[in-house]
């Protein structure tokens, strides 16, 4: 089950995407939130395009946890219930397919902050 | 008002070239090494989390999005044990672009803001970094999802 | 006191310094001026329940310290000018509150201390009131959360990037006569080189520092080497480098050894803080403490003090616009008691 080779592509690709990420942050200055704008919406673009698909089939998470891969499951949902539902899959498909990740974000970071206080650096 | 200083002073265009000239560069080639092997070690817990996930039994629809809630949990809790920035602080990108990046981004405002009251505060500012995220997110994914209906369905 | 040249007030024999105090935080007090502080707080809340609750708590304690060295009660207090980094200068007026002392409020970004300490030296030298206390403050965690990003968020900051000081400091301005003497002040005027870069505030107020001190020294007709040393607030490390480098264009000097930047001093190297520290309370703190205790101990005779604000907000970062600047100058000298 654990295979070697897939762990090392999973590095590999996934070291590749931040450092494209680490070149946005030294050389253009961008902030944080538009840095994480930028992955989500290229992870949809190059989805759309049929160009991030082929990266998920050779890096597995190496291409799904960076914040492209959010962007491909925004893209891959919204395909797949336009097909299944016609055109109101349209409203539909992306929230759902990410639904997961954006209310275990929403409810655990209200749980934290209502647990933890921030600390003085 | 006297102007004969002006003549020291150096126009706009030479003053930005005195300030490039005179501030020092980021460390280039660490700060992709960190970047990279950051990045890389989160996407092998990633792919190590799927491995856990088939074990227990999840289909493969759906085992992208246990994947996803288990990394974010982890994100925000690091978050909130206050690990979170000090590897964003080593690693850049390595620790932003991942999904637990986009966690870190919605549990570090909502602990911030606390104090200005668990509406106003946590609520109300739990989206000022990851918030347009989401809006440009999921506006591409309708321009997209709509493209695509045209495409396969109408044309 | 009397206006000269452009825009320099000078004082004669009028308004004096007669007391001083300064608090800092816990990474304040390990750096390399953490002997000179009255007292280090360990605990960044100060006991309270947030970080501007704190930092107003801090103000005040740094207010009752300095009076209590002169040895008089706040009922004695004829003005407090204060402000600090919060919208609407909120540790000040609450600490204000709490004082119930005569209080202006003041804003100078930065440049608040040397803006409080310029104004009281006027009301004192006036006969407006019979002393005058000036203070300013900051705390890492208040400016962390208004200007830049939640403390939890993990971001890298770039080497140009200024920390901001958990310090307050209060002077008390007395016509009568003591060691030092606040011998003239300069007002500032805002000054924008187009520089957009919200992690360089270095870099967008160095021209603002470099137009207060050449014009300081053309209304004065002094040279650069009449001061024992030009303290500047917080340039950083960097911004610093960047006003000798405009300094030279007018005097070709060498001013490695005269120049001091109280945010380059303020952390050592290892304490991993890129440009230096920066905020109302770095030069008000270092001031309040070190520069005068330099002072007192006949180490300076004569110091100019150039504080210098940026005049922006995250409104205005956001709508695009440049970061324009402010620098004044106050000139102190040490006099000898007769």
């Amino acid at each position: 089950m654990i295979d070697i080779w897939e762990i090392g592509k999973a590095f590999v690709v996934g070291g590749i995407i931040c450092c494209f990420g680490q070149a946005l942050l030294m050389y253009t200055k961008l902030t944080t939130a538009r840095i994480l704008v930028c992955f989500v919406v290229s992870g949809v673009i190059l989805t759309a395009i049929g160009l991030y698909e082929p990266v998920v089939d050779f890096a597995g998470s190496g291409a799904t946890v960076p914040l492209t891969g959010f962007g491909y499951s925004l893209a891959k949902g919204v395909q797949e219930s336009v097909d299944e539902l016609g055109w109101i899959g349209i409203l539909i498909g992306g929230i759902k397919n990410t639904a997961a990740g954006i209310t275990t974000a929403v409810f655990f970071s209200l749980m934290h902050a209502l647990i933890f206080k921030p600390k003085t650096k | 008002m006297k102007t004969d200083n002006i003549r020291f002073f150096p126009s706009e265009k030479e003053y930005k070239k005195i300030v490039e000239e005179k501030t020092p560069n980021s460390k280039k080639v660490q700060g992709f090494l960190r970047a990279f092997w950051v990045g890389g070690v989160i996407c092998v817990i990633g792919y190590f989390v799927g491995v856990l996930g088939e074990w227990i039994g999840f289909s493969e629809k759906n085992l992208p999005m246990f994947n996803a809630s288990v990394l974010v949990y982890f994100g925000t809790l690091l978050t909130g044990l206050g690990i979170y920035d000090r590897i964003g602080k080593y690693a850049g990108a390595g620790s932003i672009v991942p999904i637990t990046g986009f966690a870190n981004s919605v549990c570090a405002p909502a602990m911030e803001f606390r104090r200005e009251g668990v509406v106003t505060g946590i609520g109300a500012k739990l989206f000022t970094i990851a918030g347009p995220v989401l809006t440009f997110g999921i506006s591409a994914s309708v321009i997209y999802g709509f493209i695509y209906w045209l495409k396969e369905y109408v044309f | 006191m009397n206006r000269r040249g452009d825009r320099t007030v000078v004082f004669e024999n009028e308004a004096y310094i007669s007391s001083s105090a300064s608090i800092a935080g816990k990474k304040e007090g390990d750096g390399p001026l953490g002997n000179s502080f009255d007292e280090i707080v360990k605990d960044d809340l100060l006991g309270t329940e947030s970080w501007e609750k704190a930092e107003s708590e801090l103000v005040k304690r740094t207010i009752y310290r300095c009076i209590e060295k002169r040895g008089i009660e706040l009922e004695d207090v004829g003005v407090l000018l204060a402000g600090d980094l919060n919208a609407q200068i909120i540790s000040s007026g609450f600490a204000a509150r709490d004082l119930g002392v005569p209080f202006l409020g003041m804003y100078g970004a930065c440049s608040t201390m040397i803006e409080s300490l310029l104004t009281g030296a006027v009301f004192v030298a006036s006969g407006a009131s019979q002393n005058a206390l000036a203070c300013a403050s900051s705390h890492f965690c208040t400016a962390e959360r208004q200007f830049r990003t939640p403390l939890e968020l993990g971001t890298q900051r770039p080497p140009s990037a200024q920390w901001t000081a958990t310090a307050a400091g209060a002077c008390l301005i007395e016509h009568e006569k003591t060691e030092i003497e606040i011998t003239s002040g300069t007002i500032g005027r805002v000054i924008d080189l187009k520089i957009k870069d919200a992690s360089h505030m270095g870099a967008a107020m160095a021209p603002a520092v470099t137009d207060t001190l050449f014009g300081h020294l053309d209304d004065m007709k002094t040279e650069l080497s009449s001061y024992d040393k030009i303290i500047t607030g917080d340039l950083g490390i960097y911004g610093l480098d960047i006003l000798k480098e405009l300094v030279k264009r007018k005097y070709k000097m060498n001013t490695d050894e005269l120049f001091y930047d109280c945010g380059a001093n303020l952390y050592s190297k290892q304490q991993d803080v890129h440009a230096g520290g920066s905020g109302c309370g770095c030069i008000a703190g270092v001031l309040s403490g070190y520069i005068i205790d330099l002072l007192r101990k006949n180490e300076y005779q004569k110091v100019l003090l150039l504080g210098s604000g940026a005049m922006m907000s995250v409104t205005s970062s956001l709508q695009g616009e440049s970061i324009p600047s402010i620098s004044y100058a106050i000139s102190l000298e040490r006099c000898e008691n007769d």
